[in-house]
């Protein structure tokens, strides 16, 4: 299929843009097979570009001839569009609506795109399993990498290499694998070096009405407690749901078969529920309306900020299993491919100062999501506006973030990282002209042969300009565990999303720059009276 | 006055949030109820909690329990401690001395004429010139040949509750002036409170008209004839009749209301509703129950913020004062605003709305200029408004408070246009309650001559500025008024949020274990001391004979890191460095062993609890690692009030 058979109208001139809180600009509209651009033509004023697997829905309105097109964008931003031209109009807006649907994965824009930059680093190569396991060989010899998953037939979401207590052989991996869901045994998430605790996710066990147990699953999670120490199983769900499980086929370990285990539930939402809380969300911050009491119910109702709770605590739950009573801990839901990375992402951003620099932060993605089997395709093709109904979307890597910024927010110092950073990955796991968040799987991205066909968004951000960008000036190594608040009181909402179009962010960007001036030029000056003293010193000395 | 002065060992301090409790000694003295945690590790200082009598709101004894007697104290400031005295006699004791302490009859037993702080006299009569009304009408071009001086009120006659300066159009007459008072309640007549230079616009204010269902008064119209006179750019004036339009009606039947737009020519009436001083005080309560159970989930947090309508009233207040500056900016219309007395809602919106019309009401000195005017001296009922002395409990409303909140929300909009942080807003509410100066005290400036507190007390705002680095906000950029003359905030709800280093001030398991403000505030204290220095070492390489160095940036930053003392106040404690992390890091590894039972049993409880205890006040005694020495232990919370106490 040939773009040019999508777009009847490939370009309109006296188009004119509408955004909220920045100038109106009049110019050329283009269509290409991936973008929608809207160029003056003229010197030093700012063109849009709009990547179409951006827009999330459109909305067309006319008055006469002239026509308009309403584009609401998976990052939450609406534009107008003045179009001179019902004909013009109605074909842009039919072009746009097929452009930003097509499920054809080798027509993704990342497949096409060009690096304009210089790659010094291939981000595809920053994160690879081998390079972290080594790290875990110097604090510890306990744990092996298995490739047991090499050809992904064990699991399909995992990736090939992945690291099991030495003891458990590769066969008992296999039969442990058979009665997890989707294949996905237990596995080291997390190792604390403080303690030797580690954390485990997996799927749930297949235990079913009838109770089934599999010996090998025991003794692989068995094999990772320390003689008469007892582990946590933090089960994502609550009882009811765990309990209704079981008549699917699911379920969860009985306190008979894992006598050495204390199971815990808690209460994150499935998928479904997140998406629709998004929605209500995105739907209370567009609201016009200027009756408190409407927005602030309308907050309450989309149930979004209690999302957040609930995984914060479940996250400093597992924490402080491991930190503070000393235990192993397995995380699992049901599928184990969303909530459980989410209390396991964000129990290391807790635990692990590594984790709370820019690289390490990108290891985390890497590890416990990407790698992980966290199907980013499918929960980012829709966002807060479309009209379509969800299939498999849920921002549940949008609520990682969001937890992510609570915390942040609570210990502005201790992350070398700025928002912005946590802004841009929602903004390309969305829409990306990188391969990173192509595919729902390792095994999908090595089929369609990501590394070699697209660029990796590591390599766009560890180029020294976007590093620098991304930092947080106030960033001070903190080598502590922090407990973040989870009081609601302490919980706010994300302006820089989900507010971010709603106002003129000028003020607060001008104090942010201000606050950066002052960092820097501190640290100027320190330089300079160094040099002095020096130099007075030697002055003296020689006197 | 008595002096009372007694301890009481072996008393638990629970914590708010959590089900931690920390054990110590109470003790009770003239001026202050002291907690001091037991010492039991040497290597920490104890925590230490100072609460002013003033500031103690309520005393609650609750029943008995097998582990002592609960003695809940809840204060003006929001902080609300629980304590466990292990006799019911010795709480006892402690609940009627208290009782007996909290609820002063006179303004002589106010802290006020007995704080102390060792100043000279004439320091203290510096410190009440810092402020000079007369002065400030001047900058804003008053008198000037359309309005005057006026003496009428010289000697209080005409309205007790005003000031004896007052400044009205050149074409009203005394008995103009002398009729419209007669006209309205409490005699508070259309006076001038801002002038906008630019399109030489009044801001005038005065309480409801006694107009009844149908009374009229001529000089009351010749009055707001002589307002829209005095301003060539519109012709006519706004009313702004701050109340519900109920509410006004309401008052017709007891022979007040409002102005008859038949009967005055050439205005423009229009309701605002912001809601009455019980609604608002009922409303704060609410808020304050919902935000202090235990274990809040995020629903009924913001059920619960919904329905107390707080924000919702701090919104009609920003909207009114909004609706002001837009008629005299960008209309050039003059504006007379009234309520009911004219000295609370119009109080909040005069003054908010010059907040956002004038910059220099954004400055340190400005704002309390701003307070000085739009509260203190037009007579805004701080006696009766903060209970100071022990009065009808209908009279206490949180209006001030709620007029600094205004100013809060307006600070996060608009971080740049602030000379000040909302540690000044803080500290000024702090003071409000305590009692400690005298700029508050009573409900006007008559009764507040008649108490000569001017000989016998010190003023707030020479300590303030006394200590204005400490109020400085960081981002604060003095262009940002010509480029932003008038601030226009957004209104859209949003935008309103939740105060929470006010009403959870002292619970600090709720607050940023950071503080991106204080570390700022440092480095851009640092950064004036630092190039202090390079001034001097360039001096004395130039003795001798060597021309400054260029940069060189292999030198290292951290050795000559100078770190100044900060205030110990407030939600402002957190970790400096590392090594203060580090510190941290110790204490709350001693903590681990206490949690190993609760881990599981109540896993919410724990992690909000983990959080607590790390947080605990801890910080305090941090602080002292960098050269604050000269302040004592002590030092902790209103460290206004520590410093006069030792």
């Amino acid at each position: 299929m040939e773009f040019a058979e999508l777009i009847k109208t490939p370009r309109v001139d006296g188009v004119v843009l509408r955004r909220p809180f920045l100038p109106t600009v009049e110019g050329t509209l283009c269509l290409t097979g991936h973008h929608l651009i809207l160029s003056s033509r003229q010197d030093n004023t700012e063109e849009l570009w709009l990547l179409h697997a951006n827009i999330d829905a459109i909305e067309k309105r006319f008055v006469g001839s002239l026509g308009t097109i309403i584009v609401k964008c998976k990052d939450l931003r609406v534009i107008q569009l003045d179009i001179p031209g019902m004909e013009e109009c109605l074909n842009i807006a039919s072009s746009i609506e097929v452009l930003s649907t097509l499920d054809s994965v080798s027509l993704m824009y990342p497949l096409f795109y060009r690096p304009m930059f210089q790659v010094i680093e291939d981000g595809w190569k920053s994160f690879l399993p081998e390079d972290a396991f080594k790290d875990l060989e110097s604090m510890t010899e306990e744990w092996r990498l298995s490739d047991v998953n090499k050809d992904y037939s064990v699991c399909s979401s995992y990736p090939p290499l992945v690291a099991v207590p030495k003891d458990v052989d590769d066969d008992t991996l296999r039969k442990a694998a058979a009665f997890r869901h989707g294949g996905r045994f237990p596995v080291l998430s997390y190792y604390h070096k403080k303690n030797g605790m580690v954390m485990m996710r997996s799927g749930q066990p297949l235990t079913g009405t009838n109770g089934r147990r599999c010996k090998e699953d025991e003794k692989l999670i068995n094999a990772t407690l320390r003689a008469g120490k007892r582990g946590y199983i933090i089960d994502t769900r609550t009882v009811s749901v765990a309990q209704q499980a079981k008549a699917r086929g699911g379920g969860f370990e009985s306190e008979a078969n894992y006598p050495q285990w204390r199971r815990i539930h808690k209460a994150i939402e499935r998928s479904s529920i997140l998406q629709e809380s998004l929605i209500k969300l995105v739907e209370a911050c567009n609201d016009q309306s200027h009756s408190m009491d409407r927005w602030l119910s309308k907050l309450e109702a989309s149930n979004w900020q209690t999302h957040v709770k609930e995984i914060l605590t479940t996250a400093c739950l597992a924490a402080q299993c491991i930190d503070r009573e000393g235990a192993s801990v397995l995380v699992h839901g049901t599928e184990g491919t969303d909530s459980t990375l989410q209390v396991t992402s964000l129990a290391q951003i807790i635990l692990d100062p590594a984790c709370r620099t820019i690289q390490g932060f990108q290891a985390l993605v890497e590890r416990e999501w990407l790698q992980a089997g966290h199907p980013f395709q499918q929960r980012c093709s829709q966002s807060a506006y479309s009209n379509s109904k969800p299939r498999c979307e849920a921002p549940v890597f949008l609520l990682f973030l969001d937890c992510v910024w609570q915390i942040l927010r609570q210990f502005p110092c201790s992350f070398q990282f700025s928002q912005h950073f946590l802004v841009l990955l929602f903004e390309h796991t969305y829409a990306s002209q990188f391969g990173t968040f192509m595919g729902n799987s390792a095994s999908e991205r090595s089929k369609l042969n990501l590394s070699q066909k697209t660029v990796s968004l590591w390599s766009w951000v560890n180029r020294p300009q976007e590093v620098e960008r991304l930092s947080n000036p106030l960033y001070e190594a903190n080598c502590l565990v922090i407990w973040p608040s989870v009081a609601p009181q302490s919980l706010l909402l994300w302006e820089g999303v989900f507010l971010r179009w709603k106002r003129s962010s000028r003020c607060l960007d001008e104090a942010y720059d201000e606050m950066v001036h002052i960092i820097q030029y501190n640290k100027e000056l320190q330089n300079k009276v160094n040099n002095l003293r020096r130099q007075l010193g030697a002055g003296e000395q020689e006197d | 006055m008595k002096y009372i002065q007694s301890s009481v060992e072996q008393v638990r301090l629970l914590e708010r949030f959590s089900n931690k409790s920390t054990s110590g000694t109470l003790h009770l003295t003239a001026t202050h109820l002291i907690f001091v945690e037991s010492n039991n590790a040497a290597t920490t200082a104890a925590q230490e909690i100072w609460i002013l009598h003033h500031h103690i709101a309520s005393v609650e004894k609750l029943s008995l329990t097998t582990s002592g007697c609960p003695l809940v104290i809840q204060c003006r400031n929001f902080r609300v401690v629980h304590f466990v005295v292990q006799r019911e006699r010795d709480c006892h004791d402690i609940y009627s001395s208290l009782l007996r302490l909290l609820r002063p009859v006179s303004y002589d037993e106010l802290y006020a004429f007995s704080y102390n702080p060792k100043q000279n006299e004439q320091q203290r009569e510096e410190g009440w010139q810092l402020i000079d009304l007369g002065a400030e009408f001047e900058r804003m071009g008053v008198p000037c040949d359309r309005w005057q001086l006026t003496d009428v009120n010289r000697d209080y006659k005409i309205c007790e509750t005003y000031p004896r300066d007052l400044y009205v159009p050149i074409t009203a007459s005394k008995p103009i002036i002398v009729g419209s008072s007669k006209f309205r309640s409490k005699g508070r007549f259309p006076v001038l409170t801002y002038f906008y230079q630019e399109k030489k616009a009044a801001v005038c204010r005065c309480s409801q008209p006694l107009s009844g269902f149908s009374a009229r008064c001529l000089e009351d119209e010749s009055m707001l004839q002589a307002i829209s006179k005095a301003n060539h750019n519109s012709r006519f004036v706004y009313v702004m009749d701050t109340r519900p339009k109920l509410n006004a009606m309401a008052n017709r039947a007891a022979g007040k209301g409002y102005e008859n737009e038949d009967n005055y020519s050439n205005i423009r009436f229009q309701f605002v509703g912001i809601e009455n001083i019980h609604v608002m005080r009922t409303s704060l309560q609410k808020l304050l129950e919902v935000v202090g159970s235990r274990f809040l989930s995020v629903n009924d947090y913001l059920l619960g913020l919904e329905s107390c309508g707080w924000l919702r009233h701090v919104k009609a207040v920003v909207d009114a004062a909004i609706f002001l500056t837009k008629a005299v900016t960008v209309e050039g219309a003059s504006v007379l605003v009234h309520c009911s007395d004219g000295w609370d809602r119009t109080a909040q919106v005069c003054s908010l709305g010059a907040l956002l019309m004038d910059p220099y009401y954004r400055t340190i000195k400005g704002f309390m200029v701003l307070i000085e005017k739009d509260w203190i001296s037009f007579g805004h009922k701080f006696a009766d408004r903060c209970d100071q002395l022990d009065g009808d409990p209908k009279e206490v409303s949180p209006v001030f408070t709620q007029f600094l909140e205004c100013v809060w929300q307006l600070t996060e909009q608009f971080p740049q246009a602030f000379e000040f942080s909302e540690w000044l807003l803080l500290q000024i509410h702090e003071h409000v309650h305590s009692c400690q100066y005298g700029n508050f005290l009573a409900n006007n400036q008559r009764q507040r001559e008649e108490l000569q507190l001017g000989d016998r007390t010190h003023s707030l705002w020479a300590f303030l500025l006394r200590e204005q680095q400490n109020y400085l906000n960081p981002a604060y950029c003095p262009t940002y008024a010509d480029t932003h003359p008038v601030l226009e905030p957004s209104t859209l709800p949003c935008h309103f949020k939740f105060w929470r280093n006010m009403y959870h001030q002292f619970d600090r398991s709720m607050h940023p274990r950071q503080s991106v403000l204080k570390n700022v505030l440092t480095l851009k204290e640092s950064n004036c001391k630092l190039e202090d220095t390079i001034k001097d070492l360039e001096a004395r390489l130039q003795k001798h004979g060597i021309s400054p160095p260029t940069p060189d940036p292999q030198a290292s930053p951290r050795d000559q890191r100078i770190l100044p003392t900060r205030p110990h106040s407030l939600i402002l404690e957190a970790p400096l460095s590392r090594k203060e992390a580090q510190r941290q890091q110790e204490e709350e590894e001693e903590e681990v062993g206490e949690e190993v039972t609760e881990c599981c049993s109540d896993t919410e409880r724990t992690v909000e609890g983990s959080s607590g205890t790390e947080r605990k006040e801890s910080y305090s005694d941090l602080q002292g690692t960098y050269g604050a020495k000269a302040e004592p232990a002590v030092v902790s919370l209103e460290f206004g009030v520590a410093r006069m106490t030792c």
